[in-house]
């Protein structure tokens, strides 16, 4: 019953997820937006890991995934900071309030 | 063993021979003229198209990791075909860029991701295609370094991009769990049960909403397409689209076969929200960048219409539009381009009187935009005939009446936009534009596949024999 089963960590990886969605649609500077989507992506890592040490142990499909998600997590926010750090040198702010110069 | 992971991964190998050479060429730094590097570049582009219709096979490598068949081949090559006519059309704009082998590295890496995408049989080398072929994209979106648009715009794009993905990837691991494969093939039998894997469906059906720019998640497509560079624009709402359309098809019909009956009414309520809300947005634009975002808004719309069939006549029909699509969307945008480039000008008011001095890229404009609206004898008419009388064999006859009558709607704004070039009076219209020799040759195709696709009756037979294998 004490023991710590796959539950937990779903339980743990659907916060994450969940706080990750608040986040990203509540805060309103970029750097922090990007930070949201991190938690999410992390909220996804922990559910193939979760699954493959309980589930499927045998195979490493969801260790692999995982792998991968970091990787391309990396790749995601050095392109995301580039073009931020352009957005800052255009508009002087990274809050995306301001980056309004297109609407409807 | 060696050769045949040349033949069945011919496209990817010989794009990603192009890649590296014109790396090389960046670093060698040994030719100065953008004009001559240019020119290498759309020879290239042309080879690659030309390659791709030759040596074809059907298989599959890394135990159905990736696999290829007629139908992909016909894919690629719409996708090649669409990649070389924007590179033509990009002429006039990128010959005084400063960083131009740069653009064309991006625009081929994400060309790269596309065809690995389409052509995966697992979801992780879906998510791998599908990232590389969005994040290049987005700093291409950013290519107007000192534009405060364009930056506004790549901000948007990798924003909402990697928030689909995210969504996309926490379907994608609730998948693995309950079936414990990655692999399309093995997984697909193994749906259909618990609630679980419903809501894991309907979070992947959300992230490739996101990417389809299907309503109600359309709100970044708008900002994204006005505020890049043209041909980015162009690339993003044809090239892009088409190939998140191409992986959206075998999704649901390989991968989510169990959840027919439900993804048929999800498409139902998105068909009639998309076609909608595209065309009565389209309208109240003046920005003309911005009335071609949510002009593809609606025609994404028609697309799923064909598919949500659920029969091969809708795989078809919907192939068949979108290589129409292609020719027509990239007429008008080569427009566009040429003036963008020459004057800096993006509205629909600033084109009134654009026949005066413009003949024959006037006529491109409204050959493309006629063929976008569905009019006859152009091929848009018969590319959205198919799509309707396949999406009509559910028997909907609901939605097809409101699709059709969108049909009059966008009618209006097409006409719009025809009547500003060649009705309208302007003090003082746009001057004669010389736009280069291969923008011309780029617009000629357009027109030509505009109006002769129609007629050619064997091209959609073809189609259909090879999407029923």
């Amino acid at each position: 019953m004490n023991d710590i089963g796959l539950l937990h960590f779903l339980f743990v990886s659907c916060a994450l997820f969940f706080i990750g969605v608040y986040g990203f649609l509540t805060r309103r500077n970029l750097i922090t937006m990007l930070m949201s989507v991190e938690l999410i992506l992390n909220s996804v890592n922990i559910n193939f890991v979760a699954f493959n040490k309980y589930l499927y142990v045998d195979k490493l499909d969801g260790l692999f995934f995982t792998i991968f998600i970091i990787t391309i997590a990396a790749a995601e926010a050095a392109v995301a900071i580039a073009i931020i750090i352009n957005l800052y040198r255009n508009h002087k702010t990274i809050d995306v309030e301001e980056a309004d110069s297109m609407k409807f | 063993m060696g050769i045949e992971y040349l033949q069945i991964m011919k496209s990817e190998m010989i794009l990603t021979g192009i890649i590296f050479f014109l790396l090389f060429l960046k670093v060698w730094d040994g030719i100065k003229s953008n004009n001559s590097l240019l020119h290498i570049t759309n020879v290239l582009l042309f080879l690659n198209v030309v390659a791709g219709l030759f040596f074809n096979t059907n298989g599959e490598l890394f135990s159905g990791m990736f696999h290829t068949n007629n139908t992909l081949v016909l894919e690629k090559t719409i996708l090649n075909v669409g990649t070389f006519l924007i590179s033509m059309m990009a002429f006039d704009w990128l010959k005084d860029h400063k960083h131009l082998l740069e653009f064309y590295i991006l625009l081929l890496c994400t060309l790269l991701g596309m065809d690995f995408m389409i052509s995966s049989g697992n979801l992780l080398m879906f998510y791998l295609g599908l990232e590389l072929s969005s994040i290049p994209l987005a700093a291409l979106c950013n290519y107007d370094l000192h534009s405060i648009k364009s930056s506004e715009s790549a901000v948007k794009m990798i924003l909402s991009s990697a928030f689909a993905s995210c969504i996309l990837l926490f379907g994608i691991s609730m998948l693995y769990g309950t079936t414990g494969t990655l692999n399309f093939v093995e997984m697909a039998p193994l749906l259909g049960h618990g609630n679980l894997q419903t809501l894991a469906f309907i979070f992947v059906f959300a992230g490739f909403a996101f990417k389809l720019s299907s309503v109600p998640f359309h709100l970044w497509t708008a900002d994204v397409y006005e505020g890049a560079p043209v041909p980015v624009t162009a690339y993003l709402s044809v090239i892009s689209k088409a190939s998140i359309v191409f992986i959206f098809i075998t999704a649901l019909f390989q991968l989510f076969q169990n959840y027919g009956p439900m993804w048929y009414h999800m498409l139902y309520l998105s068909i009639l929200l998309t076609i909608t809300v595209g065309n009565l947005f389209a309208i109240r634009q003046d920005n003309i960048k911005r009335f071609l975002a949510f002009s593809s808004i609606a025609q994404v719309g028609y697309i799923l219409l064909g598919i949500s069939s659920g029969t091969i006549m809708g795989v078809s029909s919907a192939l068949f539009f979108l290589m129409v699509y292609t020719f027509s969307n990239l007429g008008a945008f080569g427009v566009i381009s040429l003036v963008a480039a020459k004057t800096g000008k993006d509205k629909i008011s600033d084109f009134k009187g654009f026949y005066t001095h413009n003949k024959f890229a006037s006529w491109v404009m409204a050959i493309c935009l006629f063929s976008l609206a569905g009019i006859p004898p152009t091929a848009g008419f018969f590319a959205k005939m198919f799509l309707v009388t396949a999406g009509a064999a559910k028997g909907n006859y609901w939605l097809i009446s409101i699709a059709v009558m969108n049909m009059v709607i966008s009618l209006f704004y097409y006409l719009k936009v025809v009547k500003a070039i060649f009705i309208d009076e302007n003090e003082r219209p746009i001057e004669k534009l010389h736009g280069s020799l291969s923008l011309k040759i780029a617009l000629t195709i357009c027109i030509f596949g505009a109006i002769t696709m129609g007629f050619a009756s064997g091209l959609f037979e073809y189609i259909n024999t090879i999407t029923g294998k």
